[in-house]
């Protein structure tokens, strides 16, 4: 039996109009964890908007459950306080905090029913029967699983049983939705599938307020609002999607988010013109780029994305940095090539490529537009 | 594949030492059912070596002999209905309630296994017996003639031992069942509204009804052939099966009698037995 895509049409009613509203900041006032002498979490302090989703990503360790479950209830913070709207949920216990949450491995119950499962939270809540059914008809409906209400867990498959468990955690019509690595669980094929579909359930669910913690960029680019870069417990970046992206504060967030080049330059000439450009020197090349307020002489680096470099020049792509070709891996619609650029590596995504590529080992030009670039501090730590 | 099979399998194929089934199977027989079938032979045999079916109808319409049934029933449904609330009880806060050393303390449970059964009854004596320390204590606060607690020596008495004795049997396999409850589920639970007891209810005691059954079964054919504890505390008027089956057959030599109430006693245990490899097939152990 295929899956419908989540269909989002009876969320039109009344009680889906409930949720639009219902949303509420998440805000994490200096919340720092630890196990023992072990500190996982150093004062953090964010605010996720009513309706946001926040995506929080970071490598493995870095402390993004933890601050997950500071929310809803499992961790204790060692010091500092955590809102949820107007109240302050630190001292109580997660089934009094009013969220939903889906994790990795669904935790869906066994031995009740698609059904059952759904209608547990409203039921535990003491809802009456017409409501439940209702509701619980309804959560179905928005993950497009109408038609496996009387199955057992066991009897769906993987994206289905993530689905079921999404619909459990909207049926009580949380304040907040917590979701932890929901997909890493699933294929890579099906995962792109249901990256579409809660950014779907996001857009039939506005009020939603969503903290999405994953470790893969790609699902964080796509989904979030805003995205919040973990490391070592600490938040290391956090900012819009687009311009955290764009404009990467430091190392650590332009390599994490899309594998950004940098190549060390020194400053030469502060921000001019209304593009507020900087002139870099790389060697004898040298470069325009996004200024960030540097002074000349200041050693920087710059950033440069890997499908922004071109290796045919024109009017737009002004910047021209000359590598070694090491290495070209093919891979259908992009070409990959590794150029080694005064010694540091640069990563080059190509979609269409010269008739005749230079042997490896021989030296190329490569263009860039300065407004793709920006210069990016060297991380002070690490 | 299925070609290959065929090619190798003429070679490969070893006669199977289908002699060694001998060797237990002989044992087995003159060990388990020659006595069984002794049994039974003498419970249709009248004391003077005279085939008699009568004696059995007999006995099973004696008084003594349904006292002893609703006595023996009566006490190991009340041990297991406690060893079922006092091993839950525990394990749950063994399992789910963190605090340091629940380890050692279920593994220190477990070896109560190990213990034999009237060391518990010798102890109880020396708890709450006549002159025991809680009498004794109460007599000497409140100033009293005669011991105020007289529990030990009634049904309740070798109730209460046999649930100490007994419930290990049911925390053991309700600890592994514990163990295998997804924690993701007792939070997701718990996110949705659930209160502790609803998740216990719903969540974890769901997970767990094999091993109840199992360890509730175990208990059931452990407590109605239980001699020991009924024995040791002597309570007046509490016969049960196995102490009545001992007292016909050494102190009154009434073979007969002993071996009719002995082939009662021994379908019951079958009887739960199976019950008991049922659950614990399902439980997968
Ligand atoms: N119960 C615990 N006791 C002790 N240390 C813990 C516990 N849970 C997590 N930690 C530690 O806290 C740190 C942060 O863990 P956390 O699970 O938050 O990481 P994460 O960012 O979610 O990683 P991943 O991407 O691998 O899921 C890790 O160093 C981990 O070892
Ligand atoms: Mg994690």
């Amino acid at each position: 039996m295929s899956v419908p895509a989540f269909t989002g049409s009876n969320v039109m009613d009344v009680d889906a109009a409930k949720i639009r509203g219902a949303g509420s900041n998440v805000h994490f006032d200096k919340v720092s964890v630890a196990y023992g002498a072990h500190v996982v979490l150093h004062p953090l302090t964010l605010d996720i908007a009513p309706g946001e989703i926040l995506a929080m990503i970071g490598p493995s360790g870095s402390g993004k459950t933890t601050a997950l479950r500071a929310v809803a209830g499992f961790v204790r913070p060692a010091s500092g306080r955590i809102r949820i709207g107007a109240t302050d949920v630190t001292d109580l216990p997660p089934y009094e905090r009013g969220l939903g949450m889906v994790v990795q491995n669904y935790a869906l119950f066994p031995h009740m029913r698609v059904e059952d499962n759904v209608a547990f939270g409203l039921r535990a809540q003491g809802a009456d029967k017409a409501l439940i059914g209702e509701r619980v008809k309804d959560s179905l409906a928005t993950v497009g699983m109408s038609g496996f209400a009387k199955r057992y867990p066991r009897e769906l498959s993987g994206g289905q049983q993530q689905r079921v468990a999404i619909a459990r955690a909207l049926a009580v019509r949380p304040r907040v939705l917590l979701l932890d690595e929901p997909l890493s669980a699933l294929d890579a094929q099906i995962r792109r599938n249901m990256v579409e579909e809660i950014a779907k359930l996001h857009r039939d669910l506005p009020g939603l307020t969503i903290l999405y913690v994953t470790h893969d960029q790609t699902e964080a680019l796509t989904l979030a609002d805003k995205i919040a870069i973990m490391r070592d417990g600490r938040v290391s970046s956090h900012g819009p999607t687009a311009e955290l992206y764009r404009r990467p504060p430091n190392r650590f967030t332009a390599e994490f988010l899309g594998r950004a080049n940098l190549l060390p330059v020194t400053v030469a000439e502060g921000a001019a013109g209304p593009k507020g450009l900087a002139k870099a020197r790389l060697g004898d090349a040298v470069l325009a780029g996004a200024a960030r307020g540097e002074k000349p002489g200041d050693k920087t680096l710059l950033c440069i994305r890997p499908q922004h470099l071109s290796l045919t020049g024109d009017e737009e792509h002004t910047n021209r940095i000359v590598g070694t070709l090491k290495e070209v891996h093919w891979q259908g619609e992009l070409t990959h090539l590794v150029l080694d650029v005064d010694g540091t590596p640069v990563r080059v995504s190509a979609t269409r490529l010269p008739v005749s590529l230079p042997e490896r080992g021989s030296a190329m030009p490569l263009f860039f537009a300065p407004g793709d670039t920006s210069l990016v501090p060297e991380d002070v730590r690490g | 594949m299925a070609d290959a099979a065929v090619l190798h399998a003429p070679i490969t194929r070893k006669v199977p030492g289908r002699f060694w089934i001998v060797p237990p199977a002989a044992l087995l027989a003159l060990l388990f059912f020659y006595p069984l079938v002794l049994i039974v032979q003498q419970a249709f045999t009248d004391d003077s070596g005279m085939a008699n079916v009568a004696e059995f109808v007999r006995v099973l319409h004696a008084r003594f002999f349904l006292n002893a049934l609703i006595n023996t029933i009566t006490i190991s449904v009340a041990a297991t209905a406690g060893c079922l609330i006092v091993g839950l009880v525990l394990g749950l806060i063994l399992a789910f309630v963190p605090f340091p050393g629940s380890g050692v303390i279920a593994r220190l449970i477990d070896t109560f296994i190990a213990l034999p059964t009237f060391l518990v009854t010798l102890a109880f004596t020396f708890l709450y017996g006549s002159a025991g320390m809680l009498n004794a204590g109460l007599m000497e606060i409140f100033s009293l003639q005669a011991p105020p607690v007289n529990f030990l020596y009634s049904t309740w008495g070798v109730v209460l031992a046999e649930v100490t004795v007994y419930s290990p049997f049911v925390l053991r396999p309700l600890l592994a069942a514990f163990s295998l409850v997804d924690r993701g589920q007792i939070e997701a639970a718990s996110v949705l509204g659930a209160r502790p007891f609803r998740i216990v209810r719903q969540v974890i005691l769901p997970a767990a009804v094999p091993a109840l059954i199992a360890g509730g079964s175990l208990c059931l054919l452990l407590t109605v052939n239980e001699f020991g504890i009924v024995l040791f505390i002597g309570a007046k008027g509490v016969i049960t099966l196995p102490l009545l089956i001992y007292s016909k057959a050494i102190q009154e030599s009434a073979y007969q009698v002993a071996c009719i109430i002995a082939v009662i006693n021994i379908a019951l245990s079958l009887g739960l037995f199976g019950l008991y490899r049922f659950a614990a097939g399902r439980l997968g152990a």
